[in-house]
C-alpha cells in the first residue's frame, strides 16, 4: 500500500515538474492553428453578422459600432506583473502619454484604455489574447510585450478580427512572410537588425572574435542569439559555445563553467530580467570568466535587471533602441514622463508604444465613418489602413509598414552600464558607446 | 537485494530492467566520451561539484521536512516548498530593515543569526498552522485525501504570498561580508557557498541531536513507529506531530535564508521548484530516512550540476544545461528501478 502511494506521488511530482519546466506550448505548427481557425470563426460569425448587416457594414470582418458619447476602446496586452513588469509598464506609460496628448479623445469620443497582463510567457499571452478577443467593443490592441506571447496570442486576436501593434516584439519569426498572422504589426525593430548591430560592436569595436551565446528557449532569445551568431560569423568571428537555460533557473554556475571551458572572450545572453540577472551576478564567480565581457539586450534593459544583477552589472553592455537618434519630440516626451510619473522611463519601449498608439489613432481617424449617431469602424479597413502607414512621423523615427508588418525605423545602440545605483539612459547609466 | 530472487519475476520487471540498463549504458557512454575528450580541466570538474553541493545543501534542508513528515504521518506534504518561500520572505523583510539601518554591514554574523531566527519562526509557524488547520482533521482519512489537500494548501499559501507581497521579484539585500571568494586548494569557493556548507552542517547536527538524544526526539520516533502504541505509552501524538512540522519548517526557513544569500532574489513562486526538487531528493535518498534526505539532496544537486556536461556534452547534444531537470528525473527513475525505496530507504514493501 505504501509503495503504491509513494509511486503515485512520484508520478504526480514528475508530471508537475514537467508542466512547470516544459518550455511551454511550442510555437506549434502555424498550420495547426490555421486549420482550427475557420471553425472558431464560423462559430463566431452568426452572432456578429446580423448586427453588422443591420448597421449597413460591408467590411468582411465586421464593424465596431460606437454610439455617441461611448468611448473608443483600445486594449493593451503587455506584461505588467512579475519579473518583467518593467518592460510592459514602460509601454503602458507610453500609451497613457499618447492618450493624454490626444486630449483623451478621438473623433469626439473619449479614448478608453483597458489592459491584460501577459506575464511574458506563451500561456500568459494566450490567456490575455483570449480574454481580449471575447470583448467585441475593443477596436485594436497594443501588444504584446514578449515575442513568445505574440506567437500564441497574435493568432487568437487575428482570428477575432482584431488588429494588433506591438511596441516590443522583436523576434524575426513574427514578421516572417510564412508565419505572420493578418492584422499583426510592430513598431519595434526586427532582431535581425539588433543582432547585426551587436555583432558589429563586438567584432569591430571591441575587437573580439570568440563569443558564446545563451538563450532561454523563448522565441525572442532563440531568434536574437541566432541573428547575432549569423552576423558574427559573417564578419569572421567564431561562436565557441551555444548554451541554453530554462526560465526559472537560478543556479547558472554549471552552465557558465561549461561556457568557460570553451574559452569565449564575451558572452551574449539576450534573455529576460531574472535569468539574465543570475547569469550576470554569477559569471564573475566562475573560474575562467573573470575578464570575459558580458552583453545582454533590450529584454533586460531596465533598472530591475540591474537591481537583480547587482554590482556585477558594472561595465557590461546592453543593446537597445538608440534614444539619442530619436527626434526632438522625444525630449518633450521625456519631460511629460517626468511630470506624470517622476524619473526616467523604466525600460526601452515607451516611445514605441507611444508611436503604436498614435499609429492606431491615425488609422482609426482614416477609416471611421459617421453612421447616423454611431461611429462605425471596419475591422478589415482598419487593418488595411495600419498596413498602409507610410512616412508616419513618430518619436522613434519615420514609420513605414512593409507587407509583413514591420513598421519600425530601426535604430539600435549599445550601452554600457556605468552605475548600478541609478537608471537614466544616456544621463547617468547606461551610457551609449556604439555606434560612435 | 537477494531476497528479490526468491520472488517470481514478471514481465514488468524485465521491461524496467531493460529501461534501466539502457539508461545506464547511455550515461556511462556519455561520461566516457566526455571524459576522454578532455574538454574540462580537473578544476572545472571540482567547480561543478562544489556548485552542485551548494545547491544540494539547500535541497537537503528542505528535503528534511518532507522526509520527517512522511516518516511520522506517511503523507507527502506538497506545501513544504511554500513553507520555505514564507521563510525566505521573513528573512527578506528583516534583512531589508537591517540593511537600511546599516546593522547588516557592521554586524554581519549577528544579522544572519537574526535573519535565520526570523525565517525559522515564520516557516515553523506557517507549518504548524497548516498542520493544525488542514491536515489534523484528516488524520484518519484515506491516504490520498491529505495528499490532495497538501497540493491545495500549497496553492493557497502561494497565492496568499502573492496577495501580501506582490507578484514581482525582490532583490535580497547583499551581505558585504559574504561577497567575494576564497581559494581552497585548486579551486576558489564563494564565501556565500562556504556559509551554506557551514550552516547546513550545524543545522543537521542539531537536528540529529534533537531526534536521537532528546525526549521529544524519542516521542517523534515512537509516533513514527506506531501512532497508537505511542499514544498508549503516554505520548501526546498531536503535539508530537505538530513539533515535527515545526522542525521541518525550521529547516525550510534556514534553507530560505541560504537561498536568499546565494541567489539574492525573492518571489512568491520561488517555493515551487525547490520544493519539487527537495521532494525528489527525499525520494532519491529513501523517504522517511533523515540521512537519506541529506544524501539525496546533495546527490541531486551534484547531478544537476555535473550531469549535463558529463553525460550529454560528449555525445554532442546542444545546450545540455537546459536538460538538467530531465537528467535529474532520469537518474531518479533509474535509482527507483534498482532500489524502489531509495538509496538509504528501508524496504517499504515490508511495512505495507
Amino acid at each position: 500500500m505504501r509503495t503504491r502511494t509513494l509511486l503515485l506521488s512520484v508520478l504526480v511530482i514528475i508530471a508537475l515538474a514537467f508542466t512547470a519546466c516544459a518550455p511551454a506550448p511550442q510555437p506549434a505548427a502555424p498550420a495547426e492553428q490555421a486549420t482550427t481557425a475557420p471553425a472558431a470563426e464560423d462559430a463566431a460569425a452568426p452572432a456578429e453578422a446580423p448586427a453588422a448587416d443591420a448597421a449597413g457594414c460591408t467590411d468582411p470582418l465586421g464593424c465596431i459600432e460606437i454610439a455617441a458619447g461611448d468611448p473608443i476602446k483600445i486594449a493593451y496586452a503587455l506584461v505588467t506583473a512579475g519579473p518583467n513588469s518593467a518592460l510592459g509598464e514602460d509601454s503602458v506609460r507610453g500609451i497613457e502619454i499618447a492618450v493624454d496628448d490626444m486630449g483623451g479623445e478621438l473623433l469626439g469620443h473619449p479614448v478608453e484604455i483597458v489592459g491584460e497582463d501577459t506575464g511574458c510567457s506563451p500561456e500568459g499571452g494566450q490567456a490575455a489574447a483570449t480574454k481580449l478577443a471575447s470583448d467585441p467593443s475593443i477596436v485594436a490592441v497594443i501588444g504584446t510585450s514578449c515575442s513568445s506571447e505574440a506567437r500564441v496570442g497574435a493568432p487568437i486576436l487575428s482570428e477575432a478580427g482584431l488588429s494588433l501593434v506591438s511596441p516590443s516584439n522583436t523576434a524575426p519569426d513574427l514578421t516572417d512572410a510564412a508565419k505572420r498572422v493578418p492584422g499583426y504589426f510592430r513598431t519595434a525593430h526586427n532582431d535581425l537588425v539588433q543582432g547585426a548591430v551587436a555583432a558589429d560592436f563586438v567584432y569591430n569595436d571591441l575587437g573580439l572574435t570568440k563569443a558564446a551565446t545563451v538563450h532561454d528557449g523563448s522565441l525572442y532569445a532563440v531568434g536574437l542569439t541566432a541573428a547575432f551568431a549569423d552576423a558574427f560569423k559573417a564578419l569572421g568571428g567564431e561562436i565557441v559555445s551555444e548554451q541554453a537555460v530554462n526560465v526559472g533557473d537560478t543556479d547558472m554556475r554549471p552552465v557558465l563553467t561549461t561556457i568557460a571551458a570553451a574559452g569565449p572572450e564575451m558572452i551574449y545572453y539576450p534573455i529576460f530580467t531574472a535569468e539574465a540577472g543570475f547569469i550576470t551576478a554569477q559569471a564573475k564567480e566562475v573560474q575562467g570568466l573573470e575578464n570575459t565581457k558580458l552583453m545582454a539586450a533590450d529584454g533586460s534593459f531596465s533598472q530591475d535587471f540591474v537591481n537583480a544583477a547587482g554590482e556585477a552589472a558594472l561595465g557590461m553592455y546592453l543593446s537597445s533602441p538608440d534614444f539619442s537618434a530619436f527626434g526632438d519630440a522625444y525630449q518633450g516626451f521625456l519631460t511629460k514622463h517626468e511630470e506624470k510619473y517622476g524619473g526616467a522611463p523604466l525600460s526601452a519601449f515607451h516611445a514605441h508604444a507611444y508611436d503604436a498608439t498614435n499609429m492606431i489613432a491615425a488609422a482609426i481617424t482614416a477609416v471611421a465613418v459617421q453612421d447616423g449617431d454611431n461611429l462605425s469602424i471596419g475591422r478589415q479597413a482598419l487593418r488595411d489602413a495600419l498596413g498602409a502607414t507610410t512616412d508616419f512621423q513618430g518619436l522613434t523615427g519615420n514609420i513605414t509598414c512593409d507587407p509583413n508588418g514591420d513598421c519600425a525605423d530601426p535604430k539600435i545602440a549599445v550601452y554600457e552600464v556605468t552605475d548600478v545605483n541609478s537608471w537614466n539612459p544616456n544621463v547617468t547609466s547606461p551610457i551609449k558607446v556604439f555606434p560612435k | 537485494m537477494f531476497s528479490n530472487l526468491r520472488r517470481k519475476y514478471d514481465f514488468t520487471d524485465y521491461i524496467l530492467w531493460f529501461i534501466g540498463a539502457t539508461l545506464l549504458v547511455a550515461i556511462l557512454y556519455g561520461s566516457y566520451v566526455t571524459l576522454s575528450s578532455g574538454k574540462y580541466t580537473t578544476e572545472q570538474w571540482l567547480n561543478f561539484i562544489v556548485f552542485g553541493l551548494a545547491q544540494g545543501g539547500i535541497y537537503a534542508l528542505i528535503a528534511l521536512g518532507y522526509t520527517m513528515v512522511y516518516g511520522i504521518l506517511g503523507m507527502i506534504n506538497f506545501a513544504h516548498g511554500e513553507f520555505f518561500m514564507f521563510g525566505t520572505f521573513g528573512a527578506f523583510f528583516v534583512a531589508e530593515a537591517l540593511a537600511i539601518s546599516g546593522f547588516l554591514e557592521s554586524n554581519p554574523l549577528l544579522s544572519i543569526i537574526i535573519m535565520l531566527a526570523a525565517a525559522m519562526s515564520v516557516s515553523a509557524m506557517v507549518a504548524m498552522l497548516s498542520e493544525r488547520i488542514a491536515y489534523r482533521p484528516l488524520r484518519r482519512a484515506p491516504r490520498l485525501v491529505p495528499l490532495i489537500t497538501a497540493i491545495g494548501v500549497s496553492y493557497f499559501l502561494q497565492y496568499t504570498a502573492r496577495g501580501f507581497f506582490g507578484s514581482g521579484v525582490e532583490a535580497f539585500p547583499n551581505v558585504p561580508a559574504l561577497a567575494g571568494s576564497i581559494a581552497v586548494g585548486p579551486i576558489t569557493m564563494q564565501r556565500s557557498q562556504i556559509a551554506v556548507f557551514a550552516a547546513t552542517g550545524i543545522l543537521l547536527l542539531l537536528l540529529w541531536l534533537i531526534v536521537s538524544k532528546t525526549k521529544i526526539g524519542r516521542a517523534i520516533r515512537a509516533v513514527a513507529e506506531d501512532k497508537d502504541a505511542a499514544a498508549l505509552m503516554g505520548v501526546d501524538v498531536d503535539r508530537t506531530i505538530s513539533i515535527t512540522f515545526a522542525l521541518g519548517g525550521i529547516m525550510a526557513g534556514a534553507a530560505g535564508v541560504m537561498y536568499g544569500l546565494v541567489f539574492r532574489q525573492v518571489a512568491f513562486y520561488m517555493g515551487f521548484v525547490p520544493g519539487l526538487k527537495a521532494f525528489t531528493a527525499a525520494v532519491l535518498g529513501g523517504i522517511g530516512n533523515l540521512a537519506g534526505a541529506v544524501l539525496g539532496g546533495l546527490i541531486l544537486g551534484v547531478i544537476e550540476s555535473v550531469g549535463p556536461s558529463l553525460f550529454l556534452d560528449g555525445i554532442g547534444i546542444p545546450s545540455p544545461h537546459q536538460l538538467k531537470d530531465g537528467i535529474a528525473f532520469t537518474v531518479l527513475v533509474l535509482i527507483l528501478i534498482f532500489r524502489p525505496s531509495g538509496i538509504l530507504g528501508e524496504r517499504l514493501s515490508k511495512r505495507a
